[in-house]
């Protein structure tokens, strides 16, 4: 295939990448934008493959059906509560091929004399440097994620500093490259330093910001792609890699907003492990009185209500509670009764989490209400149902200064008549703050796992 | 195409890439948020094309191979997982289901 075909079909996979972006505009034909991009990537592997000079097809193959097979096979049956770390996971692999391409890249020019050139070498050391953090620092999240490590910020003295210094020791590795140092092992191990960066930097960051770290990660993984391109003289991998890094960086900066955090406080702050501090801030907060009541009594409440939101948090996700909220949801509705959703933009562990779960419940997407949306109606609803959810619905976001939360954008559940709190027990969420909602006089508590209470509540609803 | 024209040539739609991407995105619902971050993550596995060229290379050693291999290895696992999870997250998204009849 001569060079000018091969790169305008690569110009059909890049346009086939934008569509699906565009299409992701509405949940209506999301799923086809999803195809077509799909297709345009296997048009891209095919082009690939009739390249001229190209060798060692079958050991592409056979590459590719091993790491396919394994992306197919855990894409099937993962669940739906544990996608956000296999994105981590599937993000990660990315970051470390975009590595590994540059090490091999360098290995392919260094014979010639003077190479590389500045401008590889630099597109060398960032693929490299990137991809390497995106690799490791994935794994991490994967590895809180999925609870083989603990999801809370883990941290030591000097923490800030080994990291500093570490990094600073790969940017001059880096440097050193482009400056013309003709060594190979320098790669290596500022790829290893990276990937030793990546482990140190995703540790100190708890549970409730992997949002924020796993659209970061992501980002990283499109930038050191688009640098791979230039290595490479590719523009599919160049505008591919930057589409997702834009997109991965907006997101990213989007979820700090949500928090009204700066995206290094969440990166450098080892949030939710200021204890101390919230516990002081909670003492002096509330009437200390806290409210339960019997799943029957809820029951009536809510069956006698006019209009009832439910706000989905973590511990939903925890639970596996959504088909239960929304056979919960489908029962009230038989009955007369309004019934909305309430998302805020960091509930659970990634952008978007719980929209994602209430689907799969087959909850309709006309009835997910986003934050601006669903705030205003608080003061006409009768009961806000809490499931899981406690940091997005924390009041002291709006009125305790000294809170560690305090100016985070919050759904203002307590405009309704009556909250209903689903909680396991009266711990404080990941970010160890107190929430004086539960201390509220129109709060009432039903305690115990998310799904069992549902449950519970549906039996009783059932017989009012 | 000499090296500095075809680096002027890609830096070019390097920049105009980063404002497509914010422009598009910009445009994606926060409902649609998780297959966003999931669909993009998909995109990035073209780097499966920098990983097939570098185990195509002729005359390559047992080095270059091996590093080719595990690309192409963990970029496929990429590429496959990412398009397919983001296929089952948009598959849910469903406005009301028709009502059943009794």
């Amino acid at each position: 295939m001569s060079y000018n075909l091969t790169n305008l079909l690569y110009l059909v996979t890049i346009v086939t990448f934008i569509l699906a972006l565009r299409f992701l505009s509405s949940p209506a034909h999301a799923r086809r934008g999803n195809q077509i991009g799909a297709i345009g990537m296997l048009v891209a592997i095919a082009v690939t493959f009739a390249k001229k000079g190209l060798t060692d097809y079958w050991a592409i193959a056979v590459a590719m059906v091993i790491g396919g097979g394994f992306g197919a096979v855990a894409a099937r049956k993962v669940k739906m509560t544990a996608m956000p770390q296999m994105v981590a996971l599937f993000n990660g692999v990315g970051g470390g091929a975009a590595a590994l391409v540059s090490l091999a890249e360098l290995h392919r020019i260094l014979p010639e004399p003077g190479a590389p050139k500045v401008d590889i070498g630099l597109a060398i050391v960032l693929s490299a440097l990137i991809g390497s953090i995106s690799f490791s620092g994935s794994m991490i999240a994967f590895a809180k994620l999925q609870e083989l490590l603990s999801g809370r910020p883990i941290t030591y003295a000097g923490q800030q500093f080994v990291n500093a210094t570490l990094f600073l020791a790969c940017l001059a590795a880096g440097l050193a490259l482009v400056a013309g140092v003709q060594d190979e092992w320098l790669l290596w191990t500022l790829a290893a330093g990276a990937a030793l960066f990546g482990v140190l930097f995703v540790l100190p960051i708890g549970g409730a910001d992997m949002p924020v770290v796993i659209s970061l990660l992501n980002a990283f993984t499109g930038l050191a792609a688009a640098a791979t391109g230039f290595e490479l003289e590719s523009n599919v991998l160049i505008v591919s890699g930057m589409l997702v890094g834009a997109s991965g960086t907006l997101l990213t900066l989007m979820m700090g907003r949500a928090m009204n955090r700066s995206i290094a406080n969440v990166l450098f702050g080892a949030f939710g492990k200021v204890t101390e501090q919230a516990a002081a801030v909670a003492a002096g907060s509330g009437d200390g009185n806290v409210r339960s009541a019997s799943a029957e009594d809820i029951a009536v409440m809510l069956a006698y209500a006019h209009k009832v939101v439910f706000v989905p948090g973590y511990g939903l996700a925890v639970a596996q509670a959504q088909h239960d909220v929304r056979q919960l949801a489908d029962l009230l509705e038989s009955k007369g009764v309004e019934v909305s959703y309430a998302i805020h933009p960091v509930a659970g562990r990634m952008p978007g989490h719980m929209n994602v779960l209430l689907a799969e419940a087959n909850v309709p997407y006309t009835q997910l209400k986003e934050m601006d949306e669903a705030n205003p109606e608080f003061s006409r609803t009768d009961v806000a149902v809490i499931v899981g959810a406690n940091d997005v619905v924390n009041p002291d976001a709006r009125n305790n200064q000294g809170s560690p939360i305090y100016g985070m954008p919050i759904l203002n559940v307590d405009d309704a008549q009556a909250v209903v709190v689903l909680k396991r027990s009266m711990n404080p969420g990941f970010a160890g703050v107190e929430n004086p909602l539960f201390y509220n006089p129109k709060t009432v508590m039903l305690f115990g796992d998310a799904k069992a209470s549902v449950v519970k509540l549906i039996q009783d609803v059932k017989t009012v | 195409m000499s090296h500095n024209t075809l680096l002027v040539f890609e830096v070019t739609i390097l920049v105009l890439a980063v404002f497509l991407g914010v422009e598009v995105i910009s445009k994606v619902p926060a409902l649609l948020h998780t297959p966003l971050m999931s669909g993009t993550n998909a995109i990035h596995g073209i780097v499966i094309v920098g990983a097939m060229l570098v185990l195509g290379l002729p005359d390559k050693g047992v080095f270059t191979w091996i590093v080719g291999f595990v690309a192409v290895v963990l970029a496929s696992a990429n590429v496959v997982g990412g398009f397919v999870v983001t296929d089952r997250m948009l598959e849910m998204f469903k406005k009301r289901e028709p009502p059943k009849r009794p």
